[in-house]
């Protein structure tokens, strides 16, 4: 008795051991996936700027994401300008300046974006239109239909039920 | 009839709208910097390492500016086209040696041909954000006053030169 709980005991430690030593390999690669950041603040500011900049050799990562050497260089760029004490509005106007709008996820409202910014609204707003126009035709197309039987009607609908009935019983 | 014909203009202006997204090329983004003035540079020449080049010694000229680095593939390609382009003694071609290991450039020229009147060395590729560089190979057209006016991506290839490059000199040359 006394062996087997041992024994459990042990089979016990053993997994303890597998799982504490899985903690410490995740350790390890966290450790290993971190920046080396000099200065904290500033790329915590490099992060948030970035991730609304586009990559534009994979271009559909961020500067903050991307590892391409690109992205690599644009960010020590901003880096750069950053320590320069620049406005982060005014290194997107460098950004914008030498690469477009194009490096922007969001896109200006200009003229030339219009249809972007109001064309999903016009579609909604119209697609409402149209399904309340449809709604309202059918609702008059209803009731126009939907007179009460006059008698000749009634007495031709009654002796057709009374045929069926009566074909039903033989 | 109004039922079918309205889905129907609906879905052909849809298929007209992705049809143009396909034929579009995604990795071609307009240069807002043409008709802007070139960026200026200063920057040391690749041969002889204690000449600098300027951008303003190339005022009051025509010239091209070709990006360029010995690890891009995609020059391979086109640097017949633009050693051609130089023996016509249309312009002259400036070469910014992109991000580049100074003697696997030379080696690189010596091997291929070199078309340019001078390389320039852009080391890490400071003056390449400058100018837009996204991608290697990339050439601008800058006319006499320093303004840029086309800009290339991708390799220059025959039909570019016929078609866009030689005449928009031309008629910079006046």
């Amino acid at each position: 008795m006394a062996q087997l709980i041992n024994k459990k005991a042990n089979s016990l430690k053993r997994y303890l051991m597998v799982l504490i030593l899985s903690l410490f390999s995740l350790q390890g690669y966290a450790n290993e996936a971190v920046p080396v950041a000099e200065d904290p603040e500033l790329e915590k500011r490099l992060v948030n700027l970035a991730e609304n900049l586009r990559c534009l050799v994979c271009q559909n990562e961020s500067l903050a994401a991307s590892r391409a050497d690109f992205a690599n260089d644009m960010r020590r760029e901003i880096r750069e300008q950053m320590r320069m004490n620049k406005s982060d509005d005014e290194i997107v106007e460098f950004l914008v300046a030498r690469y477009g709008d194009f490096i922007l996820f969001n896109p200006p409202f200009k003229s030339t974006t219009w249809f972007l910014w109001f064309g999903p609204f016009t579609l909604l707003l119209g697609g409402g239109a149209a399904l309340v126009f449809y709604l309202r035709r059918r609702r008059i197309q209803i009731n126009e239909k939907d007179q009460p039987l006059t008698e000749s009607q009634r007495l031709q609908a009654e002796s057709l039920i009374k045929e069926m009935n009566k074909d039903q019983n033989t | 009839m109004m039922r079918f014909l309205l889905p129907l203009a609906a879905f052909v202006v849809l298929v007209i709208f992705l049809g143009i997204g396909l034929t579009l090329n995604p990795r071609q983004v307009p240069s807002p910097l043409v008709d802007k003035p070139a960026p200026p540079f200063r920057l040391q020449q690749l041969y002889d390492t204690t000449k600098t080049l300027s951008s303003e010694e190339n005022l009051g000229k025509v010239w091209m500016l070709n990006v360029w680095a010995s690890w891009c593939v995609a020059c391979r390609d086109e640097h017949p086209v633009l050693v051609e382009l130089s023996k016509l003694g249309i312009v002259p071609i400036y070469g910014l040696n992109y991000k580049d290991q100074r003697d696997t450039a030379m080696q690189w020229l010596k091997q291929f041909g070199n078309p340019y009147e001078v390389s320039i060395v852009d080391a890490d590729g400071k003056v390449g954000i400058n100018y837009g560089v996204y991608g290697v190979p990339e050439t601008y057209v800058i006319d006499k006053q320093g303004i840029i006016r086309y800009k290339h991506i991708g390799p220059v290839t025959v039909e570019s030169l016929k078609n866009k490059i030689i005449p928009l000199i031309k008629e910079l040359k006046g």
